[in-house]
């Protein structure tokens, strides 16, 4: 892993989140660096989604900090860590179901290229916003759904605006919460290519439930077993972790 | 702007604009002076309900509290008047400023909250401005106050209902233009998309509460326009114009309209005083005494237009392009 040599783009230290008793995140410290995928997994109730809250800005953490490109984020409000370049996709499919594809990402778009207090001029025909958005479309092969409602796309549709939505601002990161829920093998399939081709160019940090596509994309994997993470390594060094099996993946063999 | 004529809303939209923009000659001809302050009182409250669409409509916040903003509009100018100062040039400008500062300051502390608390705490600030209004008893408190209209003096005599009328009817015209540039607009597409999913837009890098907040502070300006001509209207000011009986109507007038549509809520105006106007006569004619409580009639037809016409009335003009 020569990768981890370099300096982390995100990294956590020893974060603590409770809700009354329960330690949903329990010392966690964990890190991206740039250019790898980093996957994390573990059985439902685990934490996932309150640790993605934190890095994201929607949970407040009771104790740890968060960095991200070089500073401190920990308090920072939500859209100015987006500015920031730190991009999520959400869980559940969350498009602006009344507007179209193509608009859905303009204003993706429009998030990026300075406040958008412009009251009177016309952003419908605005070539600087549907110009990159048409690409961003495009990129995620949805170019020719540009004009459809983001409610009458398919569901898998729907879960690619979600990421071309997050790469309109051309993030670092991709916080990407379970991007393979509720998708057919084949569009899995694609979604997984269409990820692997995109990691040269940004780091993920990927929630998954589908073990297929972690262990195919991941280059590191960390569980997380009741918001403590009790492992993380290489997918060989998971597969290999004693702790894992049993805490999580059943002792019955391993997947793939 | 020629093929817009061609579609039912279109041609609808033109026939009612010019039947306002020439009523003045019209209940001239047909001697119905009663009719040109009804069609005053509409255009004056189109206008709030515009601009109440603008964050209720658009933005899908249920500002229970709008009429505070006829309130302090007709406040503002009526103190000025009371205290001799009757310039139009000076009444005006405070007023908006006044309207523009209270949304502002409701604005930064209601936004705050969503859903059933937002409608609530738009509620209590209007009620503690209404109760204050009744306060005042140097202003006829709950009595209210007569004042003379704003004087624009060598420019406009707004004492001619005419000429009061169209002044009206050009300030209907200039906040339905910015209602539409601002629908399509940058800053109109992100108070869309928040209605749509605000935790959305956020993520996608949007402070969403910053533009939550100018949008309901423009709302505000507008409104405090509708109150200071209400007040002109009438010559009057009392708490009634900001009553929280009147910010239902104004939410009911934007719903029967058509919510987030530019002319929505001028069709839910004329709507809303058509029926208040003529439901009671109607009544009267098949029972005597029943005209009193026309909104026994009036109440079942808002709830068929909410369970059939989800667009109101808007929406009864075919699809939307």
């Amino acid at each position: 892993m020569t990768t981890l040599a370099t300096q982390p783009l995100l990294s956590t230290d020893r974060l603590v989140k409770r809700f009354g008793g329960l330690l949903a995140t329990d010392n966690v410290s964990i890190d991206v660096v740039p250019g790898e995928i980093h996957a994390l997994i573990g059985p439902n109730g685990a934490g996932k989604t309150t640790l993605v809250g934190q890095l994201t800005g929607n949970v407040t953490p009771d104790s740890g900090t968060i960095r991200f490109a070089g500073q401190d984020i920990t308090r920072l409000p939500t859209h100015k860590r987006v500015h920031l370049g730190l991009a999520r996709s959400f869980q559940i499919t969350s498009v602006l179901r009344e507007f179209t594809a193509l608009e859905n990402v303009a204003l993706a778009v429009q998030a990026h290229v300075g406040h958008s207090f412009r009251f009177l001029a016309d952003a419908r025909n605005d070539e600087s916003l549907r110009g990159p958005a048409r690409r961003g479309l495009e990129e995620v092969g949805l170019g020719d759904r540009a004009n459809t409602l983001a409610a009458a796309l398919s569901h898998g549709e729907q879960r690619q605006l979600e990421i071309a939505m997050a790469l309109a601002g051309d993030p670092s990161l991709l916080l990407l919460d379970e991007p393979m829920a509720g998708m057919g093998v084949e569009e899995s399939q694609r979604m997984i290519g269409f990820l692997r081709a995109l990691k040269s160019k940004r780091a993920m940090l990927l929630i998954e439930h589908d073990m297929d596509a972690v262990f195919q994309l991941a280059d590191r994997i960390t569980v997380l077993v009741y918001g403590r993470a009790i492992a993380s390594g290489t997918p060989a060094e998971i597969r290999a972790n004693k702790d894992v099996r049993q805490a999580y993946l059943g002792d019955d063999g391993m997947v793939a | 702007m020629i093929a817009a004529l061609r579609t039912p809303r279109g041609l609808i939209t033109a026939l009612v604009l010019l039947v306002l923009a020439v009523l003045p000659l019209l209940t001239q001809a047909f001697d119905q002076r009663y009719l040109l302050s009804i069609g005053t009182r509409i255009v004056i409250w189109s206008i709030a309900a515009v601009s109440l669409n603008m964050i209720l409509g658009y933005g899908g916040l249920v500002s229970f509290g709008h009429a505070v903003f006829f309130g302090i509009g007709g406040y503002a100018v009526g103190i000025l008047s009371a205290h001799g100062v009757s310039s139009g040039w000076i009444q005006w400008p405070v007023a908006l400023i006044a309207a523009t500062l209270w949304a502002a300051l409701i604005g930064a502390l209601s936004l705050r909250t969503r859903g059933l608390y937002f409608i609530m705490i738009t509620l209590a600030f209007a009620q503690l401005v209404y109760y204050v209004g009744g306060g005042l008893e140097a202003y006829g408190a709950d009595d209210g106050l007569n004042i003379s209209r704003s004087r624009f003096p060598g420019l406009i005599d707004l004492r001619d209902k005419a000429t009061f009328y169209w002044l009206c009817f050009a300030a209907l015209c200039g906040t339905l233009w910015f209602c539409s540039r601002f629908a399509n607009s940058r800053f109109g597409h992100v108070i869309r998309g928040a209605k749509s999913n605000d935790l959305r837009m956020t993520a996608l890098g949007f402070p969403v509460f910053r533009y939550r907040l100018v949008a309901f502070t423009l709302s505000g300006t507008f409104g405090g326009l509708a109150g200071i001509l209400l007040a002109n209207e009438g010559a009057y000011i009392s708490p009634a114009m900001m009553s929280w009986v009147k910010s239902g109507d104004l939410i009911v007038i934007v719903v029967l309209g058509g919510m987030g549509t530019l002319f929505g809520p001028l069709f839910g105006t004329i709507a809303f005083f058509v029926l208040e106007e003529s439901l009671p006569p109607l009544l009267n004619l098949f029972a005597k005494g029943w005209g009193e409580y026309w909104q026994i009639v009036f109440g079942p037809m808002l709830i068929l237009i909410a369970l059939y016409a989800r667009g109101g009335i808007d929406s009864l003009f075919g699809q939307r392009s």
